[in-house]
């Protein structure tokens, strides 16, 4: 097959260039784009706290004031769960991408995809505004009563901006749910959907049935908060506990919202860099539904020292290690789909593998604080802490980061320079073991989370952390610089650079507004790869030698 | 092609029509489902509290303007049926009938609003808004204020709801069916924006149960 | 102090529950280590042979079945469901709290620990018990929800506000342990400390002696008793038609809508604050005011205590 790099003078970010419209757009891909900036720009301020509170532990006296650090933990969780990590893989990739997997010319519905951004910025702006006036400290889960009788600062406004924040989730995941149900291109069977779009699917189908009760919620809280009823007060026959039942009925399946598209993205990528079909594709469509459902019925394994009913903990934790059996099934199916591939190590495969180990350390460690009583001892301590960073920062992050590498070339139409990739790539890896590793024992040890100070005898484990943390940053900065970099003066990519088998790189790259001028036709499942010369079919049926 | 008093074609990611109606059909049953977890998370953890309290609950009950929210209902199920009237005419084609049955429908939604608006004054006056003026009465503490509270985010959202409905009859009525867009091959708008109605209608049905009738005997 | 073990990752280990709990660790980490070992393993071999480039037959890759899947996830879950039976066997014994030797009364607030002693003697932030004896902790917060934490007992347990938690725990080794507050409660979280110190039953004994100069509990009870008008509803010739107090803590109180429920501290608590929400059959509802505001946390303790010392009476006679 013959490539002719050319750029195409009309594609879909070239084909008008005032910022109008841009503002105005209603093309899922400019759209993504748009996407791209809020939340590149919310990390950095989710980083930013991180990289305080890092620095403030680096010993034990720190050099914040209590309440600024306080402020800078809430920060940094609201800001990386809400407006970073939950958006994150969907509102860009999957904006992106599954239209033109599935084979659509747009999303059902484009008007509401623009809002939804819209509206996501709004509540952006109100968290920023909580921000500006004086912050929050609360913590990214709001209990009352310190949230709503005893903290000072802006919890209505921050709770306002969750709940506004939620709008645009539910905006999101209706449009893929009905895209992916009546957009599909002619052939394009439910079982030969991308294993990228069925995480789309599934993740959207756990937003849209958790997000109303956050936003219910939130709803409460705010009323509480803002006009002094006592919902969640015992001393006016409120119950705080409630609160921790709605918040964690909707959060617990918010943490399979931030890794069920990360397994969507690794899929497609160990496919791709493998040079093989992946293994037992129905066996991970099946796991991800089972993901979504049964990440419902979980929730109070964050309230095991609460005061819930002993038996209701015992069920709980029993339902947490049920979850991991799917789980289990998809960390199999991406080893096993590594056995006989021919496989290739470039970033987003490096950022893949990544994926793997970390998400397995991170389920694991869920196990282990899933189990009653280690949780006793462990719940609200470091330990925690690392559980969940190893999941979501590295995995989802990773993910989304292999994912920005592999899709770079569709996106832009540049490729980004590789060995730089493949050096922040290793980077990611080393600095995130090295700052939450040592988390783990400090959790053990006792050391319990929300603490701005702590005994000198924890000094080295968090010290340790901090250095971690700082090697960290420059491995999440350096992207920055050399994706800038590409759009300027990065190889032309042609449409399909690495050889992969999805709708998607059928099209030239950049594509142009609608994807393409026909509908296509599909014709196979997803991953036709041959190992043995590195040969695929594409998803409409077109035969390619691997170049 | 429809022939009618003006050409409808698809939007560029549809293959037809009929396809665009569809979509967007499912969109709304999409979207009716999450608003049913909004509303059903209120009215569970009302029904929580309502058992906790039960007593405190019946008593604080008892001042809830019974005949408001009786009228209301009845109001409301006549404007689901006339809204449905107005789906039919327009898939028969019959215009005039059509736009009158919306003109109905918008103004029985008003008038739920008017007389939702009347209660909110008896209860005003009746000193049971939260913060504002509550009073505890006898038998009520502690937890009686928690009813009214249920009470006010639960009607209110709804009021806001079905404002929201009038403004979307009242936009079918001054936009898209004066610019000849509804015509009898392709009204889903119209559809959907009756199954949005009905769903606002629905809600009414488990609210008025909950906080009018529950332990009024 | 010597606050922690001498492996610089091990937390130290002083209680009863602390040596169940680390062996349960343990375990939990070697199997992780195990599987992790074997997916880390695996993916190595696999990329080392299978890079590209390099003339390994490709043909004949596994074909699709189920076997795999099951026999992988079956086995790993067998094993983790036997750990999760061992979690919840010992939570269920911790959380099950048994009768203790010593029952000490906990008022958490931002950002101190104040502990009552059966005794009548108070103390902040620092609790001394005796070793080798159960020691039953009956917890309330003033304000918003803290966790009573000591690491080197592995035990945990939020005191929440406006109800009664308990836990226990029985110290196996003399020495100081650091409290701490594991909840976030407010500006001053991290230094909501304290330290648990435990003595050998001399010690204690004389330590309750030269601290123990106050009135009990109970008896500062009693006084409040007659204080807040109770004795003049659940006094022995009072005319209103209230149950007497006497013997009522620890039996089974028979409900008006017909479930049941054990008089422990938490319901009496809860009576006090809220007395319309249980009404035990028999008797009117709504006599019985609620005091909810007009009693501080400390004070309903020591009405609690009271109606214990009134119980047990009954229970000697
Ligand atoms: C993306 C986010 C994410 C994901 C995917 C998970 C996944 C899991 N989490 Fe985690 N969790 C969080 C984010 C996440 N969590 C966050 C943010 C918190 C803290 C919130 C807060 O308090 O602020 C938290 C807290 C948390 C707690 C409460 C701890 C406490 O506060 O005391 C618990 C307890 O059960 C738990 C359990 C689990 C389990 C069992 C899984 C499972 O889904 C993991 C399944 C995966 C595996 C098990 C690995 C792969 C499997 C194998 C290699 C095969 C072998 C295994 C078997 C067959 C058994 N999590
Ligand atoms: C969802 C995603 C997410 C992500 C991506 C992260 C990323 C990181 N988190 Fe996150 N974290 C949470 C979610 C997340 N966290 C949540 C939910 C909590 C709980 C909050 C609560 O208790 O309420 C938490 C709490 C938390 C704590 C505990 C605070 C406490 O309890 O007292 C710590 C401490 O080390 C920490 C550290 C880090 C670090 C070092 C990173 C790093 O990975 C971040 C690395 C990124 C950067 C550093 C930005 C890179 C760019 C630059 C460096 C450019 C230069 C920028 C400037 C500094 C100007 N986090
Ligand atoms: C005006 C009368 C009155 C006063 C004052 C009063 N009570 Fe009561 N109390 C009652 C009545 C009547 C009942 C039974 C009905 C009920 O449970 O409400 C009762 C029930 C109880 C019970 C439950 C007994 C059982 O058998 O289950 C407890 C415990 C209790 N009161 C404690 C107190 C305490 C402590 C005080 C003071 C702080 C107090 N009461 C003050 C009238 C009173
Ligand atoms: Cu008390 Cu934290
Ligand atoms: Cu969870």
């Amino acid at each position: 097959m013959t490539t002719i790099a050319i750029d195409l003078p009309r594609n879909y970010a070239t084909e008008e260039n005032t910022i109008v419209s841009w503002l105005f757009t209603k093309d899922h891909k400019r759209i993504a784009l748009l996407f791209f900036a809020s939340i590149t720009f919310f990390f950095f301020i989710g980083g930013f706290a991180a990289t305080m509170i890092r620095l403030h532990l680096a010993t034990p006296g720190g050099l914040l004031q209590p309440s600024v650090y306080n402020r800078m933990f809430t920060v940094h969780g609201v800001m990386m769960v809400w407006f970073f990590l939950i958006p994150s893989i969907p509102n860009t990739f999957g904006n992106f991408f599954l239209p033109m997997m599935i084979g659509a010319h747009d999303l059902a519905f484009p008007r509401v995809n623009l809002l939804s951004w819209y509206v996501f910025n709004l509540s952006g702006l109100v968290l920023l505004y909580a921000l500006v006036m004086g912050g929050i400290d609360t913590g990214w889960t709001f209990y009352p009563p310190y949230s709503t009788q005893y903290a000072s600062g802006y919890v209505f406004a921050a709770a306002l901006a969750v709940f506004i924040n939620g709008f645009s989730s539910i905006m999101t995941s209706l449009n893929f749910v009905v895209t992916t149900h009546r957009l599909r291109a002619p052939g394009m069977t439910w079982l030969r959907l991308p294993l990228f779009v069925w995480a789309m699917y599934s993740v959207s189908i756990v937003m849209l049935t958790a997000t109303p009760v956050l936003a219910m919620d939130m709803f409460l809280l705010c009323v509480e908060r803002f006009i002094g009823v006592g919902m969640f007060d015992p001393s006016r026959g409120g119950d705080p506990i409630l609160w921790q039942h709605m918040f964690w009925f909707y959060s617990h399946p918010a943490v399979y919202i931030m890794i069920l598209p990360a397994m969507g993205v690794v899929s497609e990528l160990i496919s791709c860099y493998a040079r093989r079909p992946i293994f037992g594709y129905l066996g991970m469509v099946m796991a991800l539904m089972a993901i979504a459902i049964i990440s419902f019925f979980v929730w109070a394994h964050h309230m095991f020292v609460a005061g819930i009913s002993i038996y209701s903990a015992v069920v709980f934790s029993l339902l947490s290690f049920f979850v991991a059996v799917p789980s289990a099934i998809k960390v199999f199916n991406w080893t096993v789909s590594l056995h006989k591939g021919s496989i290739v190590f470039d970033a987003p495969m490096l950022y893949a593998l990544g994926f793997v180990l970390l998400f397995t350390i991170g389920g694991l460690t869920g196990l282990i604080v899933a189990t009653l009583a280690v949780d006793v001892h462990v719940h609200d301590t470091y330990f925690v802490i690392a559980h969940f960073h190893y999941i979501m920062v590295g995995g989802t992050v990773s993910a989304f980061f292999g994912g920005l590498h592999y899709w770079w070339p569709k996106m832009t139409g540049r490729f980004y320079p590789e060995s730089w990739a493949r050096f922040a790539a290793t980077l990611t890896f080393v600095g995130f073991n090295l700052t939450f590793f040592p988390q783990f024992i400090l959790g053990y040890l006792g050391m319990p989370r929300r603490y701005y100070t702590y005994v000198p005898a924890w000094e080295s484990w968090n010290l340790l952390s901090s250095a971690g943390a700082s090697i960290l940053a420059v491995a999440y900065a350096l992207p920055l610089f050399y994706l800038g970099w590409s759009l300027l003066y990065g190889r032309r990519a042609g449409p399909n650079p690495w050889g992969a088998t999805g709708l998607e790189w059928t099209t030239p790259s950049p594509p142009p507004t609608h994807n393409w001028e026909l509908t296509p036709t599909v014709k196979l499942g997803p991953y036709s790869y041959n190992p043995e010369d590195g040969s695929y079919i594409t998803q409409d049926g077109v035969k390619h030698a691997y170049v | 092609m429809p022939m009618s008093s003006r050409t409808i074609s698809p939007e560029i990611q549809y293959a037809d029509l009929s396809q665009q109606g569809d979509t967007a059909q499912l969109g709304m049953w999409v979207f009716i489902t999450t608003e049913t977890l909004f509303f059903g998370t209120l009215i569970f953890t009302y029904y929580i509290y309502r058992i906790l309290y039960s007593h405190e609950f019946d008593v604080a009950a008892r001042d809830a303007v019974l005949w408001c929210g009786s009228a209301n209902i009845g109001i409301l199920i006549t404007s689901s049926l006339t809204m449905v009237l107005a789906i039919n005419a327009a898939a028969d084609g019959r215009r005039r009938a059509m736009i009158w049955w919306l003109i109905a429908t918008a103004a029985l939604g008003m008038c739920f609003l008017g007389i939702k608006g009347y209660e909110y004054n008896l209860d005003y006056n009746d000193k049971v808004v939260p913060v504002a003026n509550f009073e505890m009465k006898p038998g009520e503490a502690p937890a009686g204020e928690l009813f009214w509270v249920f009470y006010w985010v639960g009607t209110g959202l709804h009021a806001i709801h079905l404002t929201i409905g009038v403004g979307l009859v009242l936009y079918m009525l001054l936009w898209r069916i004066r610019r000849g867009e509804i015509t009898p091959d392709y009204y889903a708008p119209l559809e959907v924006v009756g199954l949005y109605w009905s769903f606002v209608d629905t809600v009414w049905l488990f609210l008025f149960p909950s906080i009018y009738l529950v332990g009024r005997s | 102090m010597d606050q922690y073990h001498w492996v610089p990752f091990w937390p130290r280990t002083a209680a009863l529950n602390a040596v169940v709990v680390n062996n349960l660790y343990i375990a939990e980490l070697g199997l992780c280590g195990l599987i992790i070992a074997m997916v880390v393993g695996m993916m190595m071999t696999f990329c080392v042979r299978y890079r590209q480039g390099s003339t390994v037959s490709r043909a004949d890759r596994v074909k699709k079945t189920w076997h795999w899947e099951i026999t992988w996830t079956t086995a790993t879950l067998v094993a983790f469901l036997v750990l999760f039976c061992w979690g919840a066997s010992i939570y269920i014994w911790l959380f099950k709290t048994p009768p203790g030797d010593i029952e000490i009364y906990v008022v958490a607030k931002q950002w101190m620990w104040k502990f009552q002693h059966p005794g009548g003697q108070r103390e902040i932030d620092t609790l001394h018990v005796p070793v080798d004896k159960t020691i039953r902790l009956v917890m309330a917060s003033q304000d918003v929800i803290h966790s009573f934490f000591v690491p080197a007992f592995r035990v945990k347990r939020d005191v929440v506000s406006g109800t009664y938690e308990t836990i226990w725990f029985k110290a196996t080794k003399t020495g100081t342990y650091q409290i701490e507050c594991s909840q976030f409660c407010g500006v001053q979280h991290a230094t909501m400390k304290g330290y648990v110190v435990v003595m050998t039953p001399a010690d204690y004994a004389a330590w309750l002696t030269s601290h123990g100069i106050r009135e009990s509990l109970a008896l500062q009870g009693e006084a409040l008793f007659r204080q807040y008008g109770c004795s003049g509803c659940h006094g022995a010739n009072s005319t209103v038609h209230a149950p007497t107090l006497v013997g009522l803590y620890g039996s089974i109180v028979h409900l008006q809508n017909g479930g049941a429920v054990r008089a422990d501290e938490r319901y009496i608590h809860d009576k006090i604050l809220m007395p319309n929400e249980q009404i035990p059959a028999g008797y009117p509802s709504n006599v019985m005011p609620s005091f909810a505001g007009q009693i501080s946390e400390d004070n309903i303790l020591k009405l609690v205590a009271y109606i214990q010392s009134i119980g047990s009476q009954e229970f000697s006679r």
